[in-house]
């Protein structure tokens, strides 16, 4: 894959048919976890009957989907306040669905106008939007997965585990940076 | 052009001096991790808020280097919708009382 480029209002690059199967692998994977959360949603009939939503109001154990949805204030303190815990529980039912939808339709975006076989791709600016978001989704649950940190080498020794997964992080952060680029160059 | 217009609104309003006034009692903070880009970060900031690249490059270096920085404030309305907007582009976003 070569740099994204702008044109005008379209976004584009050619993908080859292994980087498109990377791709799309991950992307289907994230979106099953949170169609996976989505199906634990509470259930209730005041829900139906007033067509608001409430997500769960805890944490996902997975730490992958965890930060993918985050809290909406710090509780890893020691002892966060019982204030915090409720008011947390309370945005978190209130505001999860939406984000969840936000998050699949962004993955949707991605698995749409990614070439299953490799290929051009051409995307409008709101497309592209979706691709970034999409993009760092992927990239936050892999470096979770993967325990990534500020000071990350470039390669880790060939009998870790996880050098592999690395090098397909750094190629997803590398497509990240050239989108950002094409979208904020003059 | 774009520099001088930008200089212009950073110094209208530097970042967080917003933050004293009593009725801006919640703020959103933006966290730093490991994964997010910087350039990613920045434009985020950008394009959520409307800040010059000066303030939103100035916002995401508190971010890097401080750990974290608070990037907008107002009512408890406001700063909610502000952290679901952050957490939709994927940065680690929460809100808190002022202090």
């Amino acid at each position: 894959m070569k740099p994204w480029k702008r044109k005008g209002d379209k976004v584009y690059a050619d993908i080859d048919r292994q980087e498109a199967a990377v791709l799309r692998g991950l992307v289907s994977q994230i979106d099953d976890m949170l169609r996976a959360r989505i199906e634990e949603a509470p259930q209730d009939e005041l829900a139906e009957l007033t067509g608001i939503r409430t997500g769960p109001s805890t944490s996902p154990d997975d730490p992958i989907l965890s930060r993918l949805l985050p809290d909406f204030h710090r509780l890893d303190d020691d002892n966060p306040s019982k204030a915090d815990l409720d008011s947390a529980a309370v945005l978190r039912s209130l505001h999860e669905p939406t984000l969840l939808d936000l998050k699949t339709g962004v993955a949707g975006v991605v698995m749409e106008t990614c070439p299953m076989y490799g290929g051009g791709i051409r995307l409008s600016l709101e497309q592209a939007e979706a691709w970034l978001s999409a993009l760092n989704d992927v990239r936050l649950a892999l470096g979770t997965a993967i325990e990534v940190t500020e000071d990350m080498p470039d390669e880790l020794p060939e009998d870790d585990p996880r050098s592999p997964h690395l090098a397909v992080y750094h190629w997803l952060t590398w497509v990240q940076e050239s989108m950002v680029q094409a979208l904020t160059a003059e | 052009m774009t520099a001088a217009v930008d200089m212009e609104q950073t110094q209208a309003t530097p970042a967080g001096a917003e933050i004293v006034s009593e009725d801006r009692p919640w703020q959103t903070v933006v966290w730093n991790d490991p994964v997010n880009l910087m350039s990613y970060v920045t434009y985020v900031f950008q394009k959520l808020f409307g800040y010059s690249r000066d303030k939103a490059t100035k916002l995401m270096l508190d971010v890097h280097h401080e750990g974290k920085a608070i990037v907008s404030s107002g009512s408890k309305e406001k700063v909610e919708a502000d952290v679901a907007k952050l957490h939709a582009a994927g940065l680690w976003a929460t809100m808190e009382h002022t202090s």
